[in-house]
């Protein structure tokens, strides 16, 4: 009850605060942090539930991404739908790749996976359609629900799907999935050999990270109005979408919800006082730092500092 | 009485390796088996060919009359066969009661308070009440036995296959393991047991089987197959 009080206080602010007179710049900033929730959120289902590390992040950005601008050239389809048929394209491309991919194990998965993004990328970049390889500039569609810029709308929209992300996140962590999912990622034999539909938990499990993933990825042609494949395939998605898990923990929903907190404030606070260029060095950092210190990540640390206060 | 698992004509490739070949076992309700036979004989291949870990590429396995071939490994586990590992597995992330909880929410369909009651009368029975909350990446080498087999039990197996069980063990855990094992027959589960220490599993088996290169080669109750030259030569040595 606690967390669905916290997460409407958190959307009823989000409203409250993009209907205000507020610096555009914290909305802009905003979206970036959120969606980097949905993007951490996305990928520890299956790399950090099940254990299997997903370096096509960007593949189901760029389908996330690609699909809501053809549902806008095509239909002028509103955002909502927009990012709803991204969102299931990608959870059906998760549920492809699987099936493909999941019989691999280690790191014979992590580079199928990288191979998706590569594939994606070239389709988009010779389909003159979608802009090809050099982009497409939008005309973006009025604006709803009384908002004032895209900016606006799209945060809010954003802390939404953040909302949505997280409580997916949890309810599978606390269900029978989850149970399945951490029993594959400690020993996929011994899961098998309790009963646990391995492969099947797994298929789940790619299925909706693809969809959140896409989610993310969906409002990116509206905010930004113009879209490039370079930049929505771009790898570094995969890093921070690894890098926010690992810092904040991977083996509880909260984790990637800190860690993206975390890694994406941090990297606008040194966007807006260094450079932008600095981005990448600070992603490194921490997770060397985590990697070496606390690599059960924020979560671990909690858990620790209640272990030895008893 | 009636035959709980039938193997037929069952063979296994690794390449142009053939780990079993022409293996025939039948195995009775009820009953203690020992499986014994040289490193690399092909034992575990075939208890993985039987519970699933692995497909067999000739041959045919009933399980209580009902071809399981097709069937996946946690398939099978829902149909009756559990098994532990050579190398114990736990769910390292898991508690000691929380691994037993796996196998009652997936086969039992038991979950909450009344899966918590069944895994600790599970671990009550295997001596680890005690350890259930603890972390199972902290449990020493006979408590990772008995934990393995208390998951295994948690499945509600009908034919548990016990892989090495007491590998590494002092003499008195042996005992220990062997007391579980015994009693679990009692209670009615058929048990196939592969072992390397041959007092416990002469104290164990009502039949032994062994194998040798992927095929039985003696098969009738302890006291004759030890005394098999064949056995001698292959395995037991002069």
């Amino acid at each position: 009850m606690k967390y669905w009080i916290v997460s409407a206080l958190a959307l009823l602010l989000a409203i409250a605060l993009a209907l205000s007179g507020a610096n555009e710049y914290i909305f802009f900033a905003g979206f970036v942090v959120l969606q980097a929730i949905v993007l951490a959120t996305a990928w520890n289902i299956l790399g950090g539930y099940a254990g299997y590390v997903n370096f096509g992040v960007p593949g189901f950005v760029g389908v996330g991404a690609y699909t809501a601008l053809a549902m806008h050239l095509l239909f002028q389809a509103p955002i909502l739908v927009q990012i709803l048929a991204g969102a299931v394209l990608a959870g059906v491309l998760g549920l492809g790749v699987g099936l493909l991919t999941l019989r691999l194990r280690g790191i014979f998965f992590s580079i199928a996976t990288i191979a998706v993004v590569f594939i994606l990328e070239a389709i988009v970049m010779n389909t003159r359609f979608l802009g090809g390889a050099t982009g497409l500039q939008l005309t973006r569609p009025a604006l709803a629900w009384g908002f004032d810029s895209y900016t606006r709308m799209l945060f809010v929209a954003m802390t939404a799907m953040a909302i949505l992300a997280v409580s997916v996140a949890r309810y599978i962590q606390n269900s029978h999935i989850g149970q399945g999912l951490q029993a594959v990622r400690d020993s996929e034999e011994a899961a098998e050999c309790s009963g646990v539909p391995t492969l099947k938990l797994k298929l789940i499990a790619c299925a909706i990270s693809g969809a959140m993933l896409g989610i993310a990825g969906a409002p990116l042609p509206m905010y930004l109005s113009y879209v490039e494949p370079a930049s929505t395939f771009n790898l570094h998605y995969a890093v921070i979408a690894l890098a926010m898990p690992i810092i904040g923990g991977t083996s509880h929903w909260a984790g990637p919800l800190i860690g993206a907190l975390i890694l994406g404030s941090l990297q606008q606070i040194v966007t807006v006082t260094v450079s932008s260029e600095l981005n990448v060095l600070v992603v490194g950092v921490l997770l060397v730092v985590f990697v070496v210190a606390a690599p059960d990540g924020v979560i671990g640390l909690i858990k620790k500092w209640k272990t030895s206060s008893k | 009485m009636e035959n709980i698992l039938e193997v037929k004509s069952l063979g296994k490739n690794f390449g142009g390796f053939a780990a079993l070949s022409e293996v025939n076992l039948s195995i009775r309700k009820g009953e203690r088996l020992g499986l014994i036979g040289p490193n690399g004989s092909g034992k575990t291949t075939l208890i993985n060919c039987i519970s699933g870990a692995l497909q067999n590429d000739q041959g045919s396995i009933h399980f209580q009359g009902e071809s399981i071939v097709h069937l996946p490994a946690h398939a099978r586990t829902r149909r009756g066969i559990a098994r532990s590992f050579q190398l114990p597995r736990p769910f390292r992330s898991m508690s000691v009661l929380e691994n037993l909880m796996v196998p009652l929410a997936y086969v039992g369909g038991v979950s909450g308070a009344k899966a918590r009651n069944q895994a600790l009368e599970i671990l009550a029975e295997m001596g680890l009440a005690d350890k259930a909350e603890s972390s199972s990446a902290s449990l020493s080498q006979v408590e990772l036995r008995k934990m393995e087999l208390a998951r295994a039990m948690a499945a509600k197996p009908q034919l548990l296959i016990s892989d090495e069980a007491m590998a590494g063990l002092s003499g008195s855990e042996v005992d220990d393991v062997l007391d579980i094992l015994i009693d679990l027959n009692k209670s009615g589960i058929t048990i196939i047991m592969i072992e390397h220490i041959m007092h416990a599993v002469m104290r164990f088996s009502e039949r032994l089987v062994c194998l040798d290169a992927g095929q039985i080669i003696c098969d009738g109750d302890p006291q004759t197959v030890v005394a098999n030259p064949q056995v001698h030569r292959a395995y037991l040595g002069d």
